[in-house]
């Protein structure tokens, strides 16, 4: 299966085999031919100028759900009874999309002593909240958390479900879509709503974020996405606000297979990467484990925590932990400080979603300058303290 | 023990480069790899072996070149291969991928463990392992990045989470998807690559695991990609230059006034 390519139209040009994202396009004798890695993505034919590519219709058969699924639902992760700020970030862009829709907004809670919670989820927007609230729920567990979530999904048919890409939702929701029996696209960095057919269109990077790739579910119900947390804005906040409680009885049958025998936070060598406002990251460029010390007085004056690049980590100057790329974490805070930090692909991709970025590099040419907002070029050594002395000036600690 | 590892063929995307006029990938001569993340579920299902005694089976879903891989794997002291190969499987999300592991699995008799990287650096989804778990009705872990226990009957795993770590305990048969954490790989030893060397992968097609094509493949997916674009770099782009403490000042100034840094009170 691939697309089709007319040899007669076909120049040999091979501009679809640059465009092609799968390196499912080949040119075999002046002739663009293609293999098992196509998609029917469609990139090539948009891009071919004899017009010589079609892309096939796939025959999908019509699921009934796709008639009957109605609402968006956001999950409401919760761990001991805090949400991620991810929560928010969900029911503002599922309340955009439901309104859009002229559908409600549901949100699924599940945990135990979830009081105070529901109040919090019709506050930030939803209209129903599904509130299964069992001791068997109050820790985390993949295997009953997924049956409980799913029969609610069965019940209910919502026709689109968001969650966050935490480290629990990336966990929890493929297993939640397989138990659905529905499609789920990971780590969105953008939703819409499609006008014709009320698709959802779920953007998301590809290939360690080198393209993005819009992605749609167009045969099975619920539309189901995990999304990047601090990418969607949240939505306003209404004390009071009213909204309709379902709660959820578990069954005899519910019993967790796992047990989570302790949860342990906010370990030394645990950073909190991803849910940090601020992340100063330090690269080969500082010289040694010593120019860490640097990174770290940056990180407390700007109340952020410290990362590091892959290079970094490998010459065992810091800890993996820290390490900010593709074999890393992915995070997007609101101020992203590079110090020494060259750029190499892997690192872009797990940074780039910052709002701001601030790159100090002593090479004009470094990749990092194509994705910073403010691009220094200088020692990191001397524009470093500048900055930190700024700082301390205009906050008076001069 | 038996242990299945789920591995799968990714082009090496640490030596990609990026064009800079066009931010699209430069390709030439970019190998086949075994995913990085793979390497780990590889060493800790070696170090499983090794505490506990059993069998290491390496399953991969691919074209007939990622048996290239599996005799890798062989290389680092796995006992069994399997591939899963067929045109039918080409344009597969993880809908329709976890359908033949899953099938491929169920195949290989009673296997108490699966372990997998905890995702793929070409699709970056983390969701073939939990889709497999479900579809063959087994309890997962996610992200493991350290062993506590390790008995026939159970496993106690640290669990990574955003905020810290769980402790869990996972019954068997069960799945784990594994982190960098569990421990860097060992080199293939010179014995196991001799033993690549002669290797005859074995290979199953859609047919031989009891699956129609419409159950496989891009027939058998939910999601279809409809459009792939070239990320835009979004703000503006600034380039300080000067002297240190000219530009030092600048940046943070520029950060105050855009509130980007809140001096607070």
């Amino acid at each position: 299966m691939g697309v089709i390519i007319d040899k007669e139209l076909c120049t040999g040009c091979g501009q679809c085999v640059d465009a092609c994202p799968f390196e499912a396009l080949e040119l075999i004798d002046d002739k663009a031919v293609v293999n098992d890695a196509c998609t029917l993505c469609g990139a090539c034919a948009d891009e071919c100028p004899e017009e010589a590519i079609t892309v096939p219709e796939v025959e999908r058969a019509e699921d009934e759900r796709t008639a009957t699924a109605k609402g968006v639902w956001v999950f409401a992760e919760q761990r001991g009874g805090v949400m991620p700020e991810v929560v928010a970030e969900l029911l503002g862009q599922g309340r955009r999309l439901a309104d859009e829709l002229g559908v409600e907004l549901g949100a699924a809670l599940l945990g135990h002593n979830l009081d105070g919670l529901t109040g919090e989820l019709f506050a930030l927007g939803a209209d129903v909240v599904y509130a299964a609230d069992d001791q068997r729920l109050a820790a985390f567990n993949d295997d009953i958390y997924c049956e409980v979530l799913a029969r609610l999904i069965g019940e209910h048919q919502p026709e689109i479900l968001l969650a966050g890409a935490t480290s629990l939702g990336r966990s929890l929701i493929p297993r939640v879509a397989t138990a659905a029996a529905t499609g789920l696209t990971a780590d969105c960095t953008g939703l819409a709503i499609e006008p014709e057919k009320k698709l959802l269109l779920q953007t998301r990077p590809a290939f360690g974020g080198n393209i993005m790739a819009t992605i749609i579910c167009p045969s099975a119900r619920p539309q189901m996405a995990t999304v990047r947390p601090r990418v969607m804005k949240r939505g306003g906040r209404s004390e009071g606000r009213q909204g309709r409680l379902i709660s959820v009885e578990l069954g005899p049958e519910d019993q967790a297979a796992t047990k989570v025998l302790e949860v342990v936070q906010a370990l030394d060598d645990q950073v909190n990467l991803v849910g940090a406002e601020v992340v100063v990251t330090g690269g080969r460029g500082l010289g040694g484990p010593e120019g860490f010390d640097l990174v770290r007085q940056m990180a407390t004056a700007l109340d952020g925590v410290v990362g590091a690049t892959r290079g970094a980590v490998d010459a065992e100057w810091i800890g993996h932990a820290h390490q900010v790329g593709q074999t890393g974490r992915t995070v997007a805070p609101k101020l992203y400080v590079a110090l020494g930090v060259s750029g190499a692909v892997q690192h872009l991709v797990g940074m780039q979603g910052s709002d701001a970025i601030v790159a100090v590099n002593n090479d004009p040419n470094a990749p990092i300058f194509d994705v910073a907002h403010y691009g220094i070029v200088g020692d990191l050594f001397e524009v470093a303290p500048a900055m930190l002395a700024r700082l301390k000036q205009l906050r008076g600690q001069a | 023990m038996k242990i299945a590892v789920c591995i799968k063929q990714v082009p090496d995307t640490a030596n990609v480069k990026l064009d800079p006029e066009t931010h699209t990938l430069k390709r030439e001569g970019v190998e086949s790899i075994i995913n990085p993340f793979d390497l780990f579920a590889l060493e800790a299902a070696l170090r499983l072996r090794e505490q506990v005694g059993g069998e290491i089976v390496a399953i991969s879903m691919g074209p007939p070149q990622a048996e290239a891989v599996l005799k890798e794997a062989i290389g680092y002291g796995v006992d069994e291969c399997l591939l899963l190969s067929d045109r039918a499987f080409a344009g597969a999300d993880t809908w329709a991928t976890t359908a033949a592991l899953a099938s491929g699995i169920a195949g290989l008799g009673e296997v108490d463990l699966v372990v997998c990287g905890k995702q793929a650096v070409d699709g970056d989804t983390a969701q073939v392992g939990p889709g497999i778990a479900r579809r063959l009705g087994l309890p997962h872990v996610a992200f493991v990045k350290g062993f506590r226990e390790v008995d026939g009957g159970r496993l106690v795993v640290e669990r990574q989470m955003d905020d810290g770590f769980d402790v869990v305990a996972l019954p068997l048969p069960g799945l784990i998807t594994v982190v960098r954490e569990v421990g860097e790989p060992r080199p293939p030893s010179l014995k196991g690559k001799m033993r690549a060397k002669k290797y005859e992968v074995p290979t199953k097609g859609a047919a031989e695991l009891g699956l129609t094509p419409e159950q496989v493949g891009l027939a058998g997916s939910f999601t279809q990609v409809v459009k792939v674009f070239a990320p835009t770099v979004s703000g503006d782009r600034q380039r300080l230059e000067g002297p240190p403490e000219e530009t030092g000042a600048q940046v943070i100034d520029a950060l105050v006034d855009n509130q980007v840094i809140m001096l607070g009170g």
